[in-house]
């Protein structure tokens, strides 16, 4: 629909977190993006949160977002044949769709009144009447409001708009949550996301500290809270130390030794607590030496010690409420939490402590948003937002950790942008592969960039230097547009301050990996509207490829059994050499446009291969069929139409029915879903085979509900999901480097799976131990 | 394990008293500098919560112990005189010393040898269960020293051959004590020979040193004599003390059934002993003497008599380890018990300065028997336990004695400097359950920061007058009433300090407010913490003890409100009279199973 929902809230204690930094409120750039992309009107709510005078305000709106997808069509000619030589196999228009998208945005309360200024501006033509409001800001700014805006506002529940937010992101965003390590390489260590988030201890430390038992989706528990949080290391600190700035004082507090003005063990035993076993350093009791001491403390001590006890305090409580509940894992938020490596680090200490690591402190990276989103959702509640499934934007949001107090003026500077959240509304809910043998340790990534410095170097590297060429074509991609060089630039632009930023802070938005580097582009493609740069590729590509798919299938049935086993394997192998996503093979291809299918077989590795377990499969063949094999493709043109679709003909033939998943939304050469309708249409029409399995649905093409280039199984297409079981899929076929390399390459199903992959990047064929164009064919059993 | 230590011959307390002081300004508890805000009242550190493992020996707590500081200063200006007097004479008589410093010595060292201390007290700190604590009996102890340290078997305690024998072996030097310093812990008396002084005032009543004409060995003879009629009953001063990190509790068993021969018996220094410590109520600028929490015609032991209730600041251990040593304290050949992390860090100068060896005793057996056996003889008839009838109604509410019968199982709550909470299931079955660094320490510790106080006293009378509303914010701050979606009251605190976040209300708001704050704070802190607790371990009982209830009224009214409403009803809140000392009664109690098992 047509609105725009907004959500907003302020007052978040952070108060003085970064003046410059938030004065950015980057509103010019959200006007900037909505005066064309989003139509006008919209609704909202409004969120404040209820602890503290804060200085910051948070607004969050749902907006719709209209830009251009690449459609493909058949021609309307299916009489004619279609054999001509020049004429594409099926045509592509650019057409304008509405998505929906949720925007977070934090500012100064000082900007409050541009706020509603912006807000207003956008009211034109709206039905709405009210805003959704919650929090202790919300009673500060409701006048002011409902003057400036001439709407209603309505009070929401704080607590209710937390929780509702902490589920929401949860859900919807994969490594949302995070272990904090001080003192280890990578400080953050990203939870891949529970199946089942419930239940869960939320701890809010705003002014005072909340604890929340979270049970399902609805039902929520406070069961306990103190009056020793934020506020009290704030008010209390100002007094001590005379400063009068929460950040002043975690910085104070990360300069100060404690130990002058606690009294510890050692204090009172003397040396005696080494050989009693004691650790001396540990607080017997805080600001102690104050007590008894006569002389002055320093500022940085007093707020050192101040600190310590705070989250001591607040450390044991949780851990007595996780005890008493039986619950095992406790998300921290709240302002005195929020992007604070200082709090989040003795909070830490404190639940290790306490709980001898039963329980786990975590952290949310969108902490901040909590109470915003979950105001949004309460006043969008008869659109239902829950209904859907929601993926961040990575073009449009700022990383972790931008506030950190330590964070030099430079820093500070360049995260200007820190304080922006953008959810896509994704048409269809997301769920895992019900295939996954362990859903809750199943991680996509194969290797965390956060983790191997090594590794990060060079695919950031890696990453900057294809810049170019993805400019140039998707500036190629868009002949007619005038301003697509312009547009091209600014992508540049962006995605390359992503790359410097992650080069600085290689957690900013969970872990690093090659698949976020991949999805990170593409998200900043369709941010400046290239929604499909490889389009025309992929239909001349295509097109190439059907005339050849005759030859190709005369030549394999021509072959002994088992020749053609391998044979169909080596097509499949060769076929994903065609990657545009990768720069070796790019290289080739704009140099050589000859560069054929043979040449690429015969570019194969001879086995056998870096990873070969193809006597196990040829093994397994001679067996009985499979029930049904769930394919995940990978590139457009020979990939698809040579490689795959011979394979898919030959499990046809055996009997066993196919689930052919292609990728809903274009990512580099991938082939979409509604592109190998039109291929599988094509081969129908040439083969009977394929034509009878699509008659008979013993051949079924399904969409992933992703667009990115690699694969994550727990976030699938529901429909995927239940065609899989319906089917009792018994075999996954994962193909390609960016689905079968990058990830899911340790990923355990409960089924057989076949992994295969070119290495087309001599770096990572070097650290796998063999060169490029190495073959990975891996077939796997699971144990029983 | 403390000790003997043949001293040579009786020692004249009176003179002992004087002595003391080295500038002549100070007296035996005084506390080393004059102003200091040791001398305020504090408490012996709990655990911190900040961390103890359960699993260290830690378990151990530091007991609560409140010294007040002497109040008009009487005592320390009288003192203060006699000391400057002592001085002198301890520079004109510097001759005495020689023979009894080569034999004290050895004796010192060889209890040492015997028992070192650490190694025992960390055979007794390291066993994994406190299920069952140890006997601390004579043989027990043997038993242990067996186990712990072999070596040092073979020199029964007093014997001085063996003592001097164990010196040799172990090669120990002498302490580092000059000789002017041992010469002015005054002559060596008549021992029990001479005639008794009995200077009340002692200050007032300097005396000449004694001429020594006993021999220690005799000495030693005679002492034994005297004990020797009563077996399983150890040989007179009998104290127990707690060495807190912020105070040291002392209880002094006064017999009152001492016969005339006994009288006539008693060594010199143990008679100023007695004297000084029962006719005074304050020991120097900051000792106190809690008269009113004397307890009357107790049978300990056998001997009947009243026990004492003494404090001062941890800060003066240091002189009270010198007065014991000018004193000549080790001459008495009692054992000196002691809990509290004190007797670890001042162990070395017990030792080294006083030629004491403390008997060392783990600080939460100690608490739990004192507190079971306080509790046992009631409080000079009335009861010890107390619990506040309609808590969360102010108008109502009033103490009203409780039967701690059938206490079990109970959370104990010790709210020392810091504090540490016990679940208690029988008398030697209990677990350290957890603690908090959030204490009595740390209520004085922001005080004194806050506002410029120095005493617990003073900043309790502050607490008393403010308003802690003023600087908390309230519920009710942040919703204009009741947070009804979590039942939360409007006049519940929601953050505590939370309106000094702004600086208005900081520029304006009175000590005495944020006095009161601080100790609501930390209050209903270790009030959640202790309900927590009682939860999880399921146990309806929470006795909370330790000296920051110690004329503290709010607190106890408040744990007893915060107990019965957040639990509707489910939990009592229990108080008892004798608060912070029950650690030194347990310390004492030890002494008696010594002597019960030899």
């Amino acid at each position: 629909p047509g609105t725009f929902k907004m959500a907003e809230c302020g007052a978040s204690g952070g108060g003085s977190s970064g003046d410059s930094l938030d004065k950015s409120i980057t509103l010019s750039r959200r006007e900037g993006l909505q005066a064309s992309f989003h139509p006008p009107g919209l609704n909202f709510a409004w969120f404040v949160s209820p602890l503290t005078g804060g200085s910051l305000t948070k607004l969050a709106y749902y907006s719709t977002v209209q830009h251009k997808v690449a459609k493909v069509r058949s021609f309307d000619h299916s009489g004619k044949d279609a054999e001509h030589d020049h004429e594409p196999p099926y045509e592509i228009s650019v057409q304008e769709e509405i998505t929906a998208r949720l925007h977070f945005i934090k500012f100064e309360n000082t900007y409050i009144e541009a706020c509603l200024d912006f807000i207003k501006d956008h009211l034109v033509n709206t039905e709405t009447k009210v805003i959704q409001a919650t929090g202790g800001g919300a009673y500060k700014f409701k006048d002011l409001i409902e003057e400036k805006l001439r709407l209603r506002v309505a009070k929401q529940d704080v607590m209710t708009c937390l929780i509702k937010g902490c589920n929401f992101v949860l859900k919807n965003i994969p490594q949302e949550a995070f272990v904090y390590q001080k003192d280890s390489d990578p400080e953050f260590r990203f939870q891949t996301n529970h199946p089942d988030i419930f239940p869960y201890l939320l701890v809010n430390i705003g002014s005072g500290v909340s604890i929340v038992k979270v049970e399902t989706e609805d039902r929520f528990e406070w069961v306990g809270g103190s009056s020793i949080g934020g506020g009290t290391f704030w008010g209390l600190g100002a007094l001590l130390t005379r400063t009068k700035k929460f950040d002043e004082l975690l910085h104070l507090a990360s300069k100060g030794q404690h130990t002058n003005v606690d009294m510890l063990v050692q204090d009172i035993y003397g040396g005696a607590h080494q050989t009693l076993g004691l650790s001396g350093n540990l607080i017997a009791s805080s600001f102690g030496k104050s007590a008894t001491a006569d002389k002055e403390f320093s500022k940085e001590d007093m707020a050192k010690s101040l600190l310590h006890m705070i989250s001591n305090d607040i450390g044991q409580l949780a851990c007595l409420h996780a005890k008493l509940h039986g619950l095992g894992r406790v998300y921290f938020g709240g302002f005195f939490i929020r992007g604070h490596p200082v709090t989040m680090r003795t909070i830490t200490y404190s639940i290790n402590f306490f709980s001898k690591g039963e329980v786990q402190a975590l952290f949310l990276r969108h902490e901040g948003y909590l109470g915003a989103i979950g105001a949004f959702l309460k006043g969008a509640e008869q659109d239902n937002p829950n209904q859907y499934s929601w993926g961040e934007n990575y073009a449009g949001s700022s990383g972790l950790m931008s506030t950190a107090p330590e964070l030099g003026p430079t820093q500070r500077a360049r995260s200007g942008t820190f304080d922006l959240l953008e959810m896509d509304r994704l048409e269809r809910p997301l769920v895992n592969l019900p295939l996954l043998l362990d859903p809750s340790s199943y991680v996509p990534d194969t290797v965390d960039l956060t983790d191997d410095a090594l590794a990060r170097k060079y695919w950031l590297t890696c990453f900057e230097e294809a810049l170019d060429g993805v400019v140039k074509r998707a500036v190629a991609s868009q002949p007619d547009a005038a301003d697509a060089a312009e547009r091209a630039e600014k992508f540049r632009q962006k995605y390359w301050n992503k790359l410097q930023t992650l080069r600085q802070q290689p957690f900013a938005y969970g872990t690093l990996t090659v698949r976020s580097l991949l999805d990170t582009r593409e998200h900043c493609l369709n941010e400046f509207n290239f929604p499909d740069p490889y389009s025309k590729v992929k239909q001349k590509e295509n097109g190439a490829a059907l005339k050849c798919f005759p030859g190709v299938t005369r030549a394999l049935d021509s072959l002994g059994w088992e020749q053609r086993q391998l044979a169909l394997v080596k097509g499949l192998l060769a076929g994903n050499v065609f990657d545009w996503g990768a720069k070796a093979v790019s290289d080739v291809l704009e140099s050589d446009p000859q560069f054929g299918f043979e040449e690429a077989k015969r570019k194969l590795q001879e086995r056998p291969w870096l990873v070969d377990s193809y006597s196990k499969w040829l093994q397994r063949l001679k067996g009985p069929p499979h029930k049904c094999a769930l394919i995940f493709a990978d590139n457009s043109g020979v990939d698809i139409i040579l490689g795959v679709f011979p394979f898919v003909r030959e499990l046809l033939f055996r009997g066993t029915e196919v689930i052919l998943a292609c990728n809903s939304g274009p990512a580099l050469n991938d082939v979409t879903h509604s592109e190998a309708l039109i291929v599988a249409e094509r081969i129908a029409a040439m083969d009977p085979v394929v034509h009878s399995a699509l008659r008979g649905e013993r051949l079924l093409l399904v969409q992933t509900g992703s667009s990115s280039p690699c694969l994550d199984l727990s976030r699938l297409d529901k429909g995927l999901a239940v065609l899989v079981r319906e089917r009792g899929a018994d075999l996954v076929v994962i193909e390609g480097m960016g689905r079968a390399v990058h990830t899911n390459y340790h990923a355990a199903l409960r089924c057989e799976s076949l992994k295969l992959a070119v290495i087309k990047n001599a770096w990572l064929a070097e650290r796998l131990g063999g060169r490029l164009f190495s073959v990975i064919f891996k077939y796997e059993v699971p144990a029983e | 394990m403390l000790k003997l230590v043949g001293g040579g011959g009786g020692q004249d307390w009176a003179c002992s008293v004087a002595g003391t002081g080295p500038g002549g300004e100070e007296a035996a508890f005084e506390v080393a500098r004059p102003g200091d805000r040791g001398e305020a009242d504090g408490w012996g550190p709990g655990w911190g919560c900040a961390g103890i493992p359960d699993s260290a020996p830690g378990a151990g707590m530091l007991q609560a112990g409140a010294a007040g500081p002497v109040r008009g200063g009487q005592g320390a200006e009288e003192v203060g005189e006699s000391s400057g007097g002592g001085e002198e004479r301890a520079v004109r008589h510097p001759q005495a010393p020689a023979l009894r410093l080569l034999n004290r010595k050895p004796q010192g060292r060889s209890g040492e040898i015997k028992t070192p201390g650490n190694d025992l007290q960390r055979g007794r700190l390291s066993r994994g269960s406190r299920v069952a604590p140890p006997t601390l009996g004579m043989g027990d102890r043997s038993g242990q020293r067996e186990r712990l340290a072999p070596h040092s078997l073979g020199a029964p305690p007093g014997t001085g051959a063996a003592a001097v024998n164990g010196m040799l072996h172990n090669g120990f030097h002498p302490p580092p004590v000059p000789p002017p310093l041992v010469c002015s812990r005054g002559p060596v008396g008549g021992g029990d020979a001479t005639p008794p002084r009995l200077p009340l005032l002692p200050e007032l009543q300097p005396q000449p040193p004694l001429a020594q004409h006993d021999s220690p060995a005799k000495k030693c003879r005679l002492r034994r004599r005297m004990d020797s009629g009563r077996k399983n009953r150890p040989p007179f001063p009998w104290f127990g003390m707690d060495i807190g990190g912020t105070l040291v509790k002392l209880v002094y068993f006064e017999p009152k059934d001492i016969t005339a021969e006994e009288e006539q018996e008693e060594v010199e220094n143990l008679k100023s002993i007695r004297k000084y410590l029962t006719s005074n109520t304050a020991y120097g600028k900051t000792g106190i003497r809690d008269v009113h929490l004397e307890l009357k015609n107790l049978t300990m032991c056998g001997r009947k008599g009243n026990l004492h209730f003494i404090r001062f600041p941890s800060c003066a251990m240091h002189k009270f380890i010198q007065m014991g040593s000018e004193k000549n304290f080790s001459s008495l050949h009692t054992t000196l018990c002691a809990t509290g992390g004190g007797a670890f860090k001042f162990e070395e100068d017990f030792r080294m300065i006083a030629d004491l060896q403390l008997h060392k005793l783990d600080e939460l057996d100690c608490l739990i028997q004192g507190l079971l056996y306080v509790d046992s003889v009631g409080f000079n008839g009335k009861p010890e336990c107390y619990y506040f009838e309609n808590p969360t109604n102010p108008e109502l509410c009033q103490k009203k004695p409780y039967c701690l019968d059938n206490p079990y199982p109970m959370l104990l709550v010790n709210m020392g400097s810091g504090v540490s909470i016990l679940a208690v299931y029988s008398k030697d079955n209990y677990k350290r359950v957890t603690g908090t660094s959030l204490g009595g320490g740390t209520f004085l510790g922001l005080c004194c920061l806050l506002t410029g106080c120095e005493t617990f006293e003073e900043a309790l009378e502050m607490a008393a007058k403010g308003d802690s509303t003023n600087v908390d914010k309230l519920v009710k701050d942040i919703y204009g009433g009741d947070y009804e979606r979590f039942g939360l009251q409007g006049s519940a605190v929601a953050s505590s300090f939370g309106n000094m976040m702004s600086k208005e209300k900081r520029d304006s708001i009175s000590k005495e407010d944020l006095a009161r704050a601080t100790l609501v704070t930390i209050t209903n802190n270790i009030g959640s913490i202790a309900r927590m607790c009682a939860l999880n371990e399921n146990i309806d009982r929470v006795v909370f003890v330790g000296n920051f209830l110690r004329i503290n009224m709010v607190s106890m009214k408040l744990l007893a409100y915060a107990m019965d409403f957040w639990s509707k009803g489910q939990l009592k809140a229990l108080f008892l009279e004798h608060e912070g000392y029950f650690g030194a009664v347990g310390a004492l109690l030890e002494l008696f199973k010594m002597t019960d098992d030899q």
